[in-house]
This record gives structure tokens, C-alpha cells and sequence, in this order.
């Protein structure tokens, strides 16, 4: 049974694209098929964190409108066979969109894919809504931080009222990834402490991926971070939230950079 | 900066997370409390000056009115600061 799963979260910065990017690359990995699709239309970036920005011909628009086929605007990774990337348009408007025929295309990823995940444009504003509108599930990403927390909370009550499934009198199935976190920090009480956001969002948490520069490493590479260094501490708090997702039971902790130097010597061969 | 300065200072800056949590508690129960409809709270704040307006004079800032969600329920809480009553 096909997944619908939307990466939101309101604030922009927070890290939906190198989050969808990381999972789908981790949920391909295991063995999944999966596809990441970028609602950004106007301000693509799926492709460029995905390394795939030469290679886009045609977008979610142009299949939406009927300009082209599914299959001939799905990128399939070079990496990873499962994995394959649906861009959003650069060049047109962002109401360019319609509903229906976005409509039509979920349905028919849903034939084609076991996990499709949107990747949301920041705000509340109709991209946002339209990325969230079929999912089944939800990931809120929230830095730790209060105007990250206070637009999380916003999106959740977006989740509850706007999407298909609510309308339905169904719930989405909502998940906490809290992203940049600083163990360090939060345990000198300069930062929001997991357990806070827990409390103030009361949202199962899907896993914690501590700051590290790898993370931006890996978006100067166009790898997911998942991809470009396996063992790095956020790539493993990645792959051990997309076991989550796939119901396993994974110990939650926040990894700590252990093996840097294994890092350095294997890290980049990953790809 | 001098040498004792640069600890002085990061001790006043350490510690700001319980202010951040404290803010938003506070702000989100707000927010959350309009949800469905967006000037509840600011509806019925008016009223209810209005009314007490009637009888008794009152400025607009003497009136508080919060809910506060529990695990089931919510809560009105309604608090109007007014002149002695003689």
C-alpha cells in the first residue's frame, strides 16, 4: 500500500529538503520504492540537493497540466536504484498548479511507488496546503527554537483542517523530526530541550538529527546526507528515523559524532 | 571586553531555554484557542466590557481573558480588574 508522507513545517530554513532527501534516500535504501517530490514551485531545490539539477526536462507542472507524462519528468537517481525525484517547475507561477490535476498524479504515483514524499514549500499559503493536501502522514521538521515551534504548531493545525484526510473526518498521522539540535547547548539550558517541544507540540517524535557540518557538506555534493556520508552522526539519526517510519522499534538518542575519522576515509565513497 | 568580563557576560546569556518555553506555553494557548475561530477571544473579551461597562466603569486593559487547554477540557478564565465598590 502506497505512503503519502508531506515534510513541513511553516518556517523556511528548518531543513524539509535535506530531510526528504536524506529519508527517501534512507527508505530507498531499504529496499523500498520511493519517489521525493518538490511542491516549490518558483524556488525548486529537491534537484540541486539531489545532484540531479542537469538532468530535469519536465516537472510536476507540465505533468499536473497534461504537457507531458509521468514517466517523462520522473528523474531516476543514479545512486540508488529505487529512488527516483519529480521536480517542481522553476519558471512558472506558483498558482500554476491545479488541484485536479495534481489530484491525478498522486493517484497514479500511488500506483508506481511505495512511499511518495512531498517535500512542502515554507509557509502556510496554497503550495503549502496543496503538499499536504493527500498525504496519509506528516512530518513536522522544528528546529529548536521558538518561531520554528510556534509555525510547527500552526502547520499541525493546518494538517488537522486542510487536508483530504481531515476533511474526510480522518486524521494524518503526524511526526516530530527535530533537526539542528544541539545536545551541548540544550543540556547548558541555551536551548529548547527535546522534551519541551514534546511538550509544547505534543507530536510523536520521528527522531533528532544533531547540527553538524555534514549536513552541508553533503548539499554542496547534491548527495543526500544519508548517501554522502553513511556513518556520519546525522545520516545515522536519518536512517534510524526512516526505520521508524517502516515500524521498526530504534532506540531514541541523539547521535554523537563517533567515528570521524572512518568518516574521513569512507564517507565520500558512499556515493 | 576584559578577561573577567568575557565570563561574566556568558553567564548572564546561559539559561535563556526555560524563557523560550515559558513564551511559547503561553503564546500557543493563545493561538490554539482561536483555532476554528480566529477572534474568539478577542470577541468575547469585548462583551463582556461591554457588559460590565453597564454598570461599573472599566478600561479595556483590565480585562483578561485566557483559555487554558487540559488534557479533555478547556478552561475560560475571565479576570476584571474594577474600581473599589463602595
Amino acid at each position: 500500500m502506497a505512503k503519502v508522507l508531506v515534510v513541513t513545517s511553516g518556517k523556511g530554513g528548518v531543513g524539509k529538503t535535506t530531510s526528504t532527501a536524506a529519508l527517501g534516500a534512507a527508505l530507498a535504501l531499504n529496499g523500498k520504492k520511493v519517489v521525493v517530490v518538490d511542491f516549490d514551485v518558483g524556488l525548486r531545490n529537491l534537484d540541486l540537493v539531489m545532484g540531479a539539477e542537469r538532468r530535469v526536462v519536465f516537472d510536476l507542472i507540465n505533468v499536473a497540466q497534461g504537457e507531458a507524462k509521468l514517466n517523462q519528468a520522473l528523474i531516476r537517481d543514479k545512486r540508488v536504484e529505487n529512488l527516483s525525484l519529480l521536480p517542481a517547475s522553476q519558471t512558472r507561477d506558483k498558482d500554476a498548479l491545479n488541484e485536479k490535476g495534481l489530484a491525478r498524479v498522486m493517484k497514479e504515483l500511488r500506483t508506481q511507488f511505495d512511499w511518495i514524499i512531498c517535500d512542502s514549500p515554507a509557509g502556510i499559503e496554497r503550495g503549502a496546503i496543496l503538499a499536504m493536501r493527500h498525504a496519509d502522514a506528516a512530518i513536522i521538521v522544528t528546529n529548536p527554537e521558538v518561531s520554528s515551534v510556534r509555525d510547527s504548531d500552526r502547520i499541525i493545525g493546518l494538517l488537522d483542517s486542510k487536508t483530504e484526510r481531515a476533511e474526510k473526518g480522518g486524521r494524518v498521522e503526524k511526526h516530530l523530526l527535530i533537526t539542528r539540535f544541539d545536545q551541548a547547548r540544550a543540556s547548558r539550558g541555551e536551548m529548547l530541550k527535546i522534551d519541551d517541544i514534546l511538550d509544547i507540540l505534543s507530536v510523536p517524535l520521528l527522531g533528532i538529527i544533531p547540527e553538524s557540518e555534514q549536513v552541508l557538506r553533503a548539499s554542496n555534493l547534491g548527495q543526500p546526507v544519508t548517501l554522502a556520508s553513511p556513518l556520519c552522526a546525522p545520516a545515522r539519526a536519518y536512517c534510524d528515523a526512516a526505520r521508524r517510519l517502516l515500524g521498526d522499534n530504534v532506540t531514541m538518542n541523539v547521535p554523537l559524532e563517533r567515528f570521524n575519522l572512518l568518516n574521513k576515509i569512507f564517507g565520500g565513497r558512499a556515493a | 571586553m576584559n578577561f573577567f568580563g568575557f565570563f561574566k557576560r556568558s553567564e548572564t546569556q546561559a539559561g535563556t531555554a526555560p524563557v523560550a518555553r515559558e513564551r511559547l506555553q503561553v503564546l500557543l494557548e493563545h493561538e490554539r484557542a482561536g483555532s476554528g475561530h480566529p477572534n474568539l477571544l478577542s470577541a468575547l473579551k469585548n462583551e463582556i466590557i461591554h457588559v460590565i461597562a453597564r454598570h461599573v466603569a472599566v478600561k479595556p486593559e483590565a480585562v483578561s481573558v485566557r483559555i487554558e487547554r487540559h488534557n479533555t477540557t478547556a478552561r475560560l478564565r475571565i479576570a476584571v480588574d474594577i474600581p473599589k465598590l463602595r
